[in-house]
């Protein structure tokens, strides 16, 4: 014991002071932040959302082989400038226009129109949307049947319809609408002078 | 009456726990992050309420401006030069080693194929100036972007055609695109939008 005690004694002598192992973690706290900072800004955390579009092919089909599609489920919307839409049923018969009624893409301007055109075909998907939610249908079968019951023969076809005063804007908002109200049978097709006519006729 | 002692406490934080969270958050964006690419003009997408992600890879990428310019751009470095080589004979210009390589880190370009060269001998800051930003031309007469998409569908199949255009962008520019791509046959592909929520409706 006395030997212990005797060295101690030594070391004393020497002055060799014991230095404090803590290191101060404060500058790498601040270096940890910065770099965190410049991640954050520097990337991009989500992929941007995409729409899928799938335009008909330009070989020419001969007269016969087109589908001609009843008047009387043909829907035209057409795109004006300041985002006001214009949209009438059909075609011209017996020489008497259709009406053409405006609106525009608020939740109660064209989604009104649709989902009363489309109703029955909505509420069916809403029940298989239902049923899948409940866990009774897999998300495979979901978007199988779905595809059959917005496929359905008698659902509304819809031709879209740009002007040149329409923006990339509300042809975006016109596709949306047609996700919404699960819309099948839906086209980009070009502008005819018929379609002009009754624009110039409502403006 | 006895004095009562206050001890004063040492007001230094031990730093080692916040240091952890900080090096954990940073590996934590370090690994899932992808950077921001930079694009030649500002776009402004509109939104949608569509939900399906872009892959991340084989992205022809098109970027069309409010006033209607095209910018075009491709993944994959060695495709890049491909395509450039292969424009190049079709335009009867013939690209320089140097000039390829340069080519290939180039993102997202919107010149003519007939100044591709001017435009690669400039430095990197200088492309995306405004009066180096023409937009590629698309018109019936002199339609590159037509050239430029089925030269990049030419090197590499898998690639997806993804148009990112401003809300502002006028329909007639749209059309023209699409009626482009329609020629060369390519009817399938993706409008990049920003995610909008699902409205409710009973």
């Amino acid at each position: 014991m006395s030997e212990v005690a005797a060295e101690t004694q030594v070391k004393q002598k020497g002055k060799t002071k014991k230095m404090s192992t803590r290191v101060d973690f404060t500058p790498m706290v601040d270096l940890g932040f910065l770099l965190i900072t410049f991640f954050m800004l520097a990337t991009s955390m989500s992929k941007p959302q995409t729409m899928e579009i799938a335009m008909p092919s330009k070989e020419k089909v001969t007269e016969e082989d087109q589908t001609k599609i009843k008047a009387s489920r043909a829907v035209t919307i057409l795109l004006g400038k300041e985002n006001k839409v214009f949209y009438y049923e059909g075609t011209r018969e017996n020489n008497i226009d259709p009406v053409v009624n405006q609106t525009d893409f608020s939740p109660k301007g064209m989604r009104q129109f649709l989902i009363k055109k489309n109703y029955e075909i909505m509420v069916k998907v809403r029940d298989l949307k239902v049923k899948k939610d409940a866990k009774k249908l897999s998300e495979e079968d979901f978007e199988k049947q779905k595809q059959e019951i917005i496929g359905d023969k008698k659902a509304p076809i819809i031709l879209i319809k740009g002007t040149i005063d329409s923006s990339y804007k509300n042809l975006i908002d016109a596709l949306d609408e047609m996700a919404i109200c699960n819309i099948g049978r839906y086209a980009i097709v070009d502008i005819t002078p018929f379609d002009l006519e009754l624009l110039a006729k409502k403006l | 009456m006895p004095k009562v002692k206050i001890k004063r406490k040492s007001t230094a934080v031990d730093m080692t726990a916040m240091c952890d969270v900080a090096f954990l958050l940073l590996t934590f964006f370090m690994l899932t992050s992808n950077f921001i690419q930079k694009e030649p003009v500002a776009v402004n997408t509109p939104s949608s309420i569509s939900e399906i992600k872009i892959p991340d890879r084989n992205i022809i990428s098109i970027l069309v401006d409010a006033k209607g310019k095209v910018f075009f751009g491709a993944d994959g470095q060695e495709n890049r030069v491909q395509m450039l080589t292969k424009m190049g004979t079709a335009y009867n210009i013939t690209f320089s080693p140097a000039e390829l390589k340069e080519f290939s880190l180039v993102n997202k370009f919107g010149v003519p194929i007939t100044m591709m060269k001017s435009y690669l001998a400039l430095k990197s800051e200088e492309r995306d100036l405004p009066q180096n930003a023409l937009g590629i031309p698309c018109d019936s007469l002199d339609n590159q972007f037509k050239s430029w998409v089925s030269v990049a569908k030419g090197v590499n199949r898998d690639y997806r055609i993804a148009i990112k255009a401003d809300q502002a962008t006028t329909y007639p520019v749209i059309k023209k695109l699409m009626g482009s791509l329609q020629d060369i046959n390519e009817n399938r592909y993706n409008l990049l939008t920003s995610l909008k929520n699902t409205p409710d409706y009973e």
